[in-house]
């Protein structure tokens, strides 16, 4: 008995990501919403420019690289010209909010049909740690190398509070995988997120408050300590908003 | 009683773009061009296409992006300041090979500059614009026929080839009512895309839309590949008029509305028998170099008129081998010269004088 | 071989636009080689607009009119500003109720229509432009009212279709005047 497999939807090309990081179980948890809903053949993903950028050696349905920050609008280009294929996006924090701000927000405002994920780790990974618009007050970072001062730098911006303001946005939810249980309920979130575009209700994003071992100099488990500790207390795990559950008590 | 109809510019090129079959625009408001937008926002909701007003120039050459990838047909339309927006994008079409229609009808610049006509982005048409080593193949319509024509022609030399095409025109151009035969405006060659990305159906292997080559070789391939491609847009693509070139001494090179300046300006001329003829590229990338180097064997003369401060003309002495005199014509800002100030450089040019 | 350059200048508002597409489509329905060039931007709103219209029987060159055969000038900025550059032997049609003052050129015809105080006498005040289009026809001997009917039909989409008799009923008046 198999009681442990592969995702169908993730392809047999070893992964890049650096011991600890937390990018592989997003990966999967997108893979296996992507199996259960048996959608991998009308799918379409679009990666970032970030750590994430090889994602579509990763994923076994068709993908476009886009450039950095624009995925959302490319994501808008595809689904306006296919409606009928299911079309997610995979960004992180400096791709999502910080140059691709506008496109986000717009995507969200139309309610575009489609789905966002969200990895949210509080520094650019890809360049070797920099600054990142989510990087936490005092956070050090190479950017910021005596801590992110907020009288110089502002404050992290929080995608998920400030996108539920939204009317347009359908599904807003803020999840985290450092632990069993909440990698189990970032599952949930990211197959409702599929489903709600399968059902033609509209634009759904999902935060995964993520680590960065490697650029947070620290070991993989002191990462996921420091993100119960400091990142999910800034960032708080829930749903920010759900246009959908109202429905359904209707 | 002809079957022509009267159109600007503008909305030659919205109409010949959804008789091409295109179903998909996306832009952003910028004078002079934009009836195109309000021409599709009025008829794409009926035919099932799509018109989106993007949130920035920016965000729409990308929706292009992703529309292109799904080998759909699809374009976008801005004018100097968006196009420099744009022009990330660009580069990322022709990295991905993304075929797609960009539309620039120009206006004066740098910065914010004006928005009266003008030439002066021949250079971020034809040498780039974005980063990296790419060609757009660049149209220049002299007349609302051709912004139609070329607008047809540049959606098939891009699915051809998977290139972007660009029709390059100006303010001019944009704004201008003449008369059109629509019924000639129609597409027939609508290749395979077995690249696109349309869903395995988990029928195939994926499909992958890509500019990233981390591999030094494999990138090196990628522009070799492209470049033999470019080769053959040069061999079977290039486009131009000539224009009483016969016996002419002294040739003017001009496009789009310099062009039809300049023919009143020659016609003059040849009133005083001066000997001066036009050679007017229809294409600007490829640049129409086999007649220049054909007209420098007589023509003692080239006089580029343009609307820039001389930015084709290294394109004029580059395929004349720089063994001619040279003369520019030009008014910039949003000016036009003149036919009186293109006869003039005409008689100075006959008098033997130099710029 | 024929070529008649036209520069129809005024306030933004005025209809300059309009009329010089009626003539063009005028141009048009006589299978002749026409071209129709607007000024554009903020001037459409209430400053000085012009539309340069070409009919000709050969191809049109540079559609810009920078020697008119013909002027029609609607207010006195236009008339300043263009008088000069009308061709010897050309015309040149005024408002007579918006400019107050004659033509210095004795070398080009000068028609002077009050056209303004017409419009406002018939209640159609925003057809001076219509007015002095048929003026201009009138005094050049080209008015048809068939081929007028058809260019308006052109001009004039459907859902203004009202707007058609009241449009020719103005030419006519400027070809009586």
């Amino acid at each position: 008995m198999v009681v442990f497999d592969k995702p169908k939807s993730l392809t047999d090309v070893p992964m890049h990501y650096c011991p600890g990081c937390t990018h592989g179980i997003v990966h999967r948890l997108v893979a296996e919403a992507i199996d259960e809903l048996g959608i991998e053949g009308d799918t379409i993903g679009i990666a970032p420019v970030g750590c994430s950028v090889m994602a579509y050696d990763y994923f076994t349905c068709d993908m476009i690289e886009a450039a950095h920050g624009r995925a959302p609008a490319v994501a808008t280009g595809v689904k306006r010209a296919d409606p009928k294929k299911i079309v997610f996006t995979y960004q992180g924090d400096g791709d999502l909010a910080s140059i691709g701000m506008a496109e986000t927000v717009h995507a969200a405002a139309r309610n575009e049909n489609i789905t966002i994920i969200f990895i949210n780790n509080a520094i650019y990974g890809m360049t070797g740690g920099q600054m990142a618009p989510t990087t936490l007050p005092g956070q050090v970072t190479q950017t910021s190398p005596y801590g992110r001062d907020v009288k110089a730098c502002g404050y992290p911006i929080k995608v998920c509070e400030m996108l539920s303001q939204l009317d347009g946005a359908t599904y807003i939810q803020r999840v985290a995988v450092n632990n069993i249980k909440n990698i189990k309920d970032a599952k949930k979130a990211i197959l409702k997120a599929f489903k709600n575009q399968v059902e033609n209700k509209g634009f759904s994003l999902i935060e995964v408050v993520s680590s960065c071992p490697t650029n947070w100099g620290m070991t993989p488990k002191a990462a996921l300590e420091w993100v119960e500790s400091n990142m999910i207390p800034y960032y708080p795990l829930g749903v920010y908003k759900d246009t959908t559950a109202k429905e359904e008590t209707k | 009683m002809s079957d022509k109809v009267l159109m600007k510019g503008n909305e030659a090129i919205a109409e010949a773009a959804i008789c091409a079959g295109c179903r998909h625009y996306f832009g952003y408001p910028i004078t002079p061009q934009t009836e195109v937008a309000a021409y599709m926002a009025k008829k794409m909701p009926k035919i099932g296409g799509t018109f989106l007003q993007a949130e920035s120039e920016i965000a729409a050459i990308n929706m292009v992006y992703g529309v292109s990838s799904t080998g759909h047909r699809v374009m976008t339309s801005s004018s100097s300041p968006g196009i420099s927006l744009k022009s990330e994008g660009l580069s990322y079409l022709a990295g991905a090979d993304l075929p797609a229609l960009v539309v620039n009808v120009q206006r004066g610049g740098p910065g914010l500059g004006g928005i009266q006509p003008s030439q002066s982005d021949y250079f971020q048409a034809t040498r780039g614009g974005g980063h990296g080593d790419y060609h757009m193949v660049v149209f220049a319509p002299a007349s609302v026929q051709e912004m139609a024509s070329l607008t047809v022609r540049g959606f098939e030399v891009a699915d051809k080839y998977r290139v972007t095409s660009m029709i390059l025109a100006d303010g001019t151009m944009g704004q201008m009512m003449e008369p059109v035969d629509l019924s000639s405006l129609k597409s027939e060659y609508n290749p395979e895309k077995p690249w696109a990305t349309t869903g395995t159906g988990k029928k195939r292997e994926h499909n992958i839309v890509n500019s990233l080559y981390l591999k030094p070789e494999e990138l090196e391939k990628t522009n070799f590949e492209r470049y033999e491609r470019y080769k053959k847009i040069e061999e079977n693509e290039t486009l131009y008029e000539e224009y009483l070139m016969d016996d002419a001494e002294i040739c003017v090179a001009a496009f789009g509305i310099a062009a039809r300046v300049s023919k009143n300006a020659i016609n003059e001329a040849r009133k005083e028998g001066i000997k001066v003829g036009l050679i007017r590229p229809i294409t600007l990338w490829p640049f129409p170099k086999a007649p220049f180097e054909k007209a420098a064997n007589k023509v003692k003369t080239f006089i580029s008129v343009e609307l820039s401060m001389g930015q084709m003309i290294e394109d004029v002495r580059l395929s004349t081998h720089d063994k001619a005199n040279y003369m520019l014509c030009n008014r910039v800002g949003g000016m036009i010269p003149s036919p009186d100030e293109v006869l003039s450089a005409i008689r100075n040019a006959a008098k033997g004088g130099k710029n | 071989m024929k070529t008649t350059q036209y520069l129809f200048a005024g306030f933004g508002g005025q209809g300059i636009l309009f009329s010089g597409k009626v003539l063009a489509y005028k141009g048009l329905m006589e299978s002749k080689n026409v071209s129709w060039l607007p000024s554009y931007g903020p001037e459409m709103r209430g400053g000085t607009a012009s539309c340069s219209v070409i009919i000709s029987d050969d191809a049109v060159g540079s559609p810009i009119v920078s020697k008119p055969d013909v002027l029609v000038a609607m207010n006195l900025p236009s008339l300043d500003k263009y008088e000069d550059s009308v061709v010897p032997g050309g015309a040149i049609f005024v408002d007579s109720s918006l400019v107050n003052r004659k033509v210095k050129r004795t070398d080009v015809k000068v028609y002077y229509v009050p056209a303004t105080r017409l419009a406002d006498e018939r209640n159609i005040h925003t057809l001076a432009n219509m007015i002095l289009l048929g003026k201009v026809l009138s005094a050049s001997g080209e008015y048809d009212e068939e081929i007028v009917k058809a260019a308006l039909n052109k001009v004039i989409s459907a859902k203004h279709a009202d707007m058609f008799d009241v449009n020719l009923g103005a030419v006519k008046l400027g070809t009586e005047n």
